[in-house]
């Protein structure tokens, strides 16, 4: 094949054997890979619990990954949430998925449990499990200074292996798949670290056809202002956004009761840029490098961990936002949700970053001391134990990004649909409500956005599972990319075929959201977005969400979806989509 | 919705794509919406959102001299059309050509393409966010069309093969083309200017000036003032003749990342300021600057195919420098070579896109000029087109 290996590595941890799947050709067509194939082979463990031994924890490529298509250096890594108990994912960049691509897979399913904890080492079609008893506690660089030689690292900190629910696996030392707490995943089967070092080639069709798609594409980068503009996320990374999410009054500040937080103009991307002199890197093959890292080694954060480690908490210390966000990856937590559940511990408590040390709270969470114990459930579980649900800022008990939902609405219909909770990625409408990319859309109206939303779902579906990378998204679209697709992979595929693919993808995760009892309820804001503010002092502040809008629009998004008024998958559009059981 | 409609559909108008309601436009949410939902073609159409992932459509036949144009270009073309113009390179990629309204000749078109031109019929463009995206495809696809037909008759005339066919074609669609521009539009306010709210008048002011003269379609170009050390400058997607609103303030010392969402001429019009001290930049794509800058009489340069990126040449016409340069940062951003041409010249033509003017004061002496090389172009069209 091209683009694909056809193989799949899978693992058994309980009787520590190996076997390479070769599904048929059909099946990656079907799903393409990344997050589609994953969910193709997650969907009958689904309603175990997370850390059933029988649960896989897969690791998926996709077709571009490996060959000179833009933006291909990435992965999905899947399995259940242990947060929200829905379906978990994350795309994540650094070079694991070239690696693993150069060793001839397109992707790995890890089940059983290992008896002691263990480290996975994947040389070519050389494959180890090893001991790793003695790095039990280690940090994630400590981990990759001792695993430096053996190629592209998995790894979790010590808060995975102390039950944080929110931990993370981190890539290559430095790129997170940080939420939906797939870091204790990995440890509820004894795994610490995978490495993974290849030496072949992804095989492409029509390599002259993918110089001439690719460079459409580098072409529309080029005059894309938010990816290689003066101010955009090539220059300054992800943290670019700051500035514009406090210029629109749509910064979460102190658990989302206000919309503006005074010291945003102190502590925007060119402040830790001056403060820091960051150098750029980026995922394996990207050449827009998003990725900042400063002179003394810790990364810069993104956006999201940079707005609600200083906003969201209430910290105005630029170093502090460093040190958590650094901490947090050292260690192995989710930034987003490690924020967000501080804040909502202050909110409860009336505590706040002058009377209260943020980074002994991080470590309190990594080492289960104290409070960190009840705060390394997530904030949905603390909040609940405290008597007041509605002060945990999430969807799906998955804790919300950096963007104020009052101030999008597009971003409000994609936080409470998506398929794994408070996330902005699945739809990512900050691309034409915000960015005005493909082009702009009236951030403050719910007309028209339930289908925008959709489809926009099912682009990223697509880029998910090829893998790419969304931000390139901002300026290409899947017209550009079914060129590389069908240069790379020889089937002469159009952009709008590519979409139905992705329709196939997410309706998959719905159908397995629904069988671990997931409605149309859980499809919901917290209440505050609805309700009028009395703490907030600035008169630009957006208004509350109009409740019944958003439920019409809400219908109306279950209409296009073809979910029953419930939110529940049906059969016709199971059967449609080639989803029902083969 | 029936607003959003209404709105798409005057936008439309008065950028004179088409003629006062001769235009079907198509927005779906959980149902479907048309503008004349009594029109027969719905039922045509209806389908296309059932087959393709889309939530607008629309479907028109352009107003003249577009119509004609196009309408030619799609008899005569074997396969699909194939601009030249930057916004076709950068966005369109080529425009496709169907032999009828069916959605069997429409889908597997559209399953590619942002649009299809439909011989007799008209364009069908469609958009996956908003109408935003079929209006500003139908924009392109007429502007790119507009470039290529004259320019490819330019090149017919000089290389001896205009005949009685193309002959005939280009003078019906000649008298079609609106008078020229009028050499004194009313003045614009005068600067320089201190005050933001100045500031931002000024360039919606002359925004709209740009479009109401017909001199570039809305959303082809960009505009900005400096003042007290910021750039304010229109927003990527923004509208010339609809600014309010959509100007970000852009600070020199890079203290601030809220010019993210400015134009992507951002770094060019950053480079200008810096470079030759000007105050105020206009941007447009005026179209016969633009197809004259696309006429090279360098004969078996071997450069040709890469003229947009890096001619080695120094060009121009009537005096009027032509660089190269593609639309923003890239190796080769114009940003590299349009500061350069207007060290000591209030005017430059990027090749195959369009023209900066720069004035150290306000926008009437820019746009003065942008009228002016415009004219110029056009004159210069003509008699190069006579002499053949
Ligand atoms: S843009 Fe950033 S996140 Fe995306 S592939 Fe490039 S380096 Fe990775
Ligand atoms: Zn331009």
């Amino acid at each position: 094949m091209f683009g694909w290996h056809g193989k799949i590595l899978r693992i058994d941890l309980n009787r520590k054997s190996f076997q390479i799947d070769t599904p048929a050709p059909e099946l990656f067509h079907k799903f393409i890979g990344g997050r589609g194939l994953a969910g193709h082979f997650l969907k009958d463990c689904i309603t175990l619990s997370y850390d059933d031994p029988k649960m896989p924890v897969l690791f998926f490529t996709g077709p571009l990954v490996n060959t000179p298509s833009p933006t291909s250096g990435r992965m999905t890594i899947m399995s259940k949430s242990p947060l929200t108990g829905t379906i978990g994912d994350s795309s994540v960049g650094g070079s694991f998925g070239t690696m693993l691509k150069k060793a001839g897979l397109d992707g790995i399913i890890i089940t059983g449990c290992s008896d002691h904890l263990c480290g996975i080492e994947i040389f070519d079609d050389k494959i180890n499990i090893v001991s790793a008893r003695e790095l039990a506690g280690q940090t994630v660089s400590g981990l990759n200074r001792i695993l430096k030689d053996k190629g592209a690292t998995a790894v979790i900190g010590p808060a995975a292996e102390n039950n944080v629910r929110f931990s993370s696996i981190v890539i290559d030392d430095h790129y997170a798949a940080g939420r939906m707490g797939l870091g204790l995943n990995l440890a509820s089967k004894n795994i610490k670290y995978i490495t993974v070092k290849g030496s072949g080639k992804t095989l492409v069709a029509d390599p002259a056809g993918l110089k001439t798609a690719g460079e459409d594409i580098f072409r529309l980068v080029s005059a894309s202002p938010a990816l290689m503009g003066d101010y955009g996320i090539s220059k300054f990374g992800t943290g670019a956004l700051y500035d514009l999410m406090d210029a629109r009054h749509m910064m979460p500040t102190h658990n989302f009761r206000k919309t503006r937080f005074d010291h945003a103009s102190l502590m925007n991307a060119p402040a830790f840029h001056q403060r820091y002199a960051p150098t750029n890197t980026g995922c394996r093959g990207c050449h827009i490098r998003c990725k900042k890292i400063a002179e003394d080694g810790r990364p810069l954060p993104e956006f999201e961990s940079m707005s609600h480690f200083s906003a969201l908490i209430g910290n105005q210390d630029m170093d502090t936002v460093m040190t958590a966000n650094h901490f947090c990856n050292d260690y192995g937590v989710d930034t987003i949700t490690a924020a967000a559940t501080i804040a909502c511990y202050f909110e409860l408590t009336g505590k706040h970053p002058a009377t209260e040390n943020v980074i002994a709270l991080l470590s309190d969470i990594v080492f289960q001391r104290g409070i960190g114990e009840q705060l390394g459930k997530g904030s949905a579980q603390f909040a609940e134990n405290f008597g007041f649900p509605q002060s945990s800022m999430s969807v799906k008990r998955l804790e919300l990004p950096a963007y104020d939902p009052r101030g999008a609405y597009g971003m409000a219909m994609a936080y409470s649909v998506s398929s794994r909770g408070g996330c902005h990625l699945r739809a990512y409408p900050v691309s034409h409500e915000i960015l005005r990319k493909p082009v702009p859309t009236d951030r403050f109206t719910f007309a028209g956005k339930a289908r925008i939303i959709k489809l926009q779902e099912d682009v990223n579906a697509v880029a998910d599972s090829l893998t790419a990378c969304k931000f390139i998204f901002f300026a290409a679209t899947l017209e550009e990319y079914a060129k590389v697709y069908s240069a790379v992979t020889s089937l002469n595929i159009s952009g709008q075929e590519l979409m139905k693919i992705g329709e196939r993808i997410c309706y998959q995760e719905r159908i397995m959201n629904a069988q671990n009892g997931f409605t149309a309820k859980d499809d919901d804001l917290p209440p505050r977005f609805f309700k009028e503010s009395k703490n907030s002092d600035d008169e630009k502040a957006p208004k509350p969400i109009n409740r019944k809008d958003f439920l019409k629009a809400r219908d109306a998004y279950y209409v296009v979806r073809g979910l029953n008024e419930n939110g529940m998958p049906t059969r016709e559009k199971a059967e449609e989509l080639g989803l029902l059981a083969s | 919705m029936e607003d959003i409609l209404k709105t798409y559909l005057n936008k439309m108008a008065r950028n004179g794509l088409i003629n006062d309601g001769s235009a079907l436009l198509g927005l779906a949410d959980a149902t479907l919406d048309w503008s004349r939902p009594d029109d027969p073609a719905c039922k045509k159409f209806a389908p296309l959102f059932d087959h393709l992932n889309i939530n607008a459509l629309i479907f028109a036949k352009p107003a003249e001299p577009y119509w004609t144009i196009i309408n030619y270009l799609a008899r005569t073309s074997v396969g699909p059309i194939t601009p030249n113009d930057c916004e076709t390179r950068t966005f369109l990629h080529d425009l496709p050509v169907a032999g009828n309204l069916s959605t069997e000749a429409l889908i597997p078109i559209l399953q590619h393409r942002k649009s299809a031109i439909v011989k007799n019929h008209g364009i069908v463009t469609y958009g996956t966010v908003s109408l935003e995206q079929p209006f500003v495809t139908f924009s392109s696809v007429c502007f790119a069309c507009f470039v290529k037909f004259f320019s490819d008759l330019l090149h017919d005339a000089k290389s001896g093969h205009l005949d009685a066919d193309k002959q005939n074609i280009f003078e019906s669609v000649t008298a079609m083309l609106p008078s020229p521009i009028k050499k004194n539009p009313p003045a614009l306010s005068n600067g320089p200017f201190t005050r933001e709210s100045n500031v931002l008048n000024a360039i919606c002011q002359t925004g709209k000036q740009v479009v109401d003269l017909e001199l570039v379609d809305s959303s082809f170009g960009n505009i900005s003032y400096c003042a007290n050390d910021i750039l304010y400058i229109s927003q990527t997607g923004s509208f010339l003749d609809d600014l309010k609103g959509y100007i970000d303030p852009v600070p020199l010392d890079g203290s601030s990342c809220a010019g993210m969402t400015a134009s992507s001429e951002l770094s060019a019009h950053m480079a200008i300021i810096e470079q030759t001290g000007c105050r105020a930049i206009l941007h447009g794509h005026p179209k016969f600057s633009v197809i004259l800058s696309m006429d090279c009489d360098v004969e078996c340069c071997e450069h040709r195919g890469n003229c947009h990126k890096n001619c080695p040449y120094d060009r121009d016409v009537c005096a009027i420098p032509i660089v190269s340069g593609e639309v923003g940062t890239g190796p080769y951003g114009l940003c590299r070579t349009v500061p350069k041409a207007l060290h000591d010249r209030p005017g430059v033509i990027v090749y195959g896109h369009g023209v900066f003017t720069v004035d150290d004061t306000d926008f009437n002496r820019a746009l003065h000029k942008l009228i002016d090389i415009e004219q110029q172009c056009r004159i210069e069209y003509f008699k190069k087109f006579l002499k053949g």
